[in-house]
């Protein structure tokens, strides 16, 4: 059986926002991209600033329909999806 | 139990007796605002931006006061945060919490600033001297944060 294509929003902000040079993207979730953690590990594989900036070893939060997420989080379609450093409000 | 997002500069006299007004069960009003100072890293700061996620970081912030409300028994609880371009001297973020004595209006409020630095989406980048640079999260604060969750030891 063939799943349907899920369909997300990308969001960057702060420091990935410029160091990725993209504020928002449309994008169809891959075949085996059904996380937040194998989101992250699929745009890291994108090489360059991505493979950089998105390295496991980097500080990076996700959320997910304005909601903190975990690596584990399973992503739906029409899902709003953002990437960014640690916060520094206040 | 508002919370605002604005570029606007913020009138403290003014948002704490619009908070109080009409009530007289208030004994505490504890308060905290963070200012913007002109240095930080061993620099001088000429100028600070603050970027945000519109719509998630309103949501945070009422998260973070609902969670306070959940804690202390407050009478009100009131967040202030500027987003854009500000120099040093600037007011940056008001809290505000309104309680009958003072033990939970204070902790309340010490509560809502060490959440709202961990988990609100907004985050500086500043100007100095050597250029523009994003200010990197301090582990100080995911401290801070953590003496209110259950399990830490102090």
């Amino acid at each position: 059986m063939i799943a349907p294509m899920a369909t997300v929003d990308l969001l960057y902000f702060a420091r990935l926002r410029e160091a990725l040079g993209i504020e928002r993207e449309r994008l169809v979730l891959p075949e085996g991209v059904a996380t937040t953690g194998e989101l992250r590990a699929w745009l890291a594989a994108r090489g360059g600033a991505w493979a950089s900036e998105l390295d496991a070893r980097r500080q990076v939060r996700m959320a997910v329909n304005h909601d903190l997420a975990g690596a584990g989080q399973r992503l739906s379609d029409g899902d709003e999806v953002a990437v960014f450093p640690p916060v520094t409000g206040g | 139990m508002p919370v605002r997002v604005q570029t606007e500069d913020f009138d403290i006299s003014a948002e704490i007796l619009a908070l109080r007004a009409g009530r007289s069960d208030v004994g505490a009003v504890a308060s905290f605002i963070g200012v913007m100072r002109d240095f930080n890293e061993g620099s001088g700061v000429t100028e600070l931006t603050l970027e945000h996620y519109p719509g998630m970081t309103e949501k945070s912030l009422q998260q973070i006061v609902d969670e306070a409300h959940g804690r202390w028994r407050l009478q009100d609880a009131l967040v202030v945060h500027r987003v854009g371009c500000m120099r040093p001297a600037d007011q940056i973020v008001l809290v505000v919490a309104l309680s009958a004595h003072r033990e939970e209006a204070l902790a309340a409020c010490a509560f809502i600033m060490d959440f709202l630095k961990t988990r609100a989406p907004f985050w500086k980048k500043e100007r100095t001297p050597e250029g523009e640079r994003w200010v990197e999260s301090r582990a100080s604060d995911d401290a801070a944060a953590g003496r209110w969750l259950p399990g830490d030891p102090r």
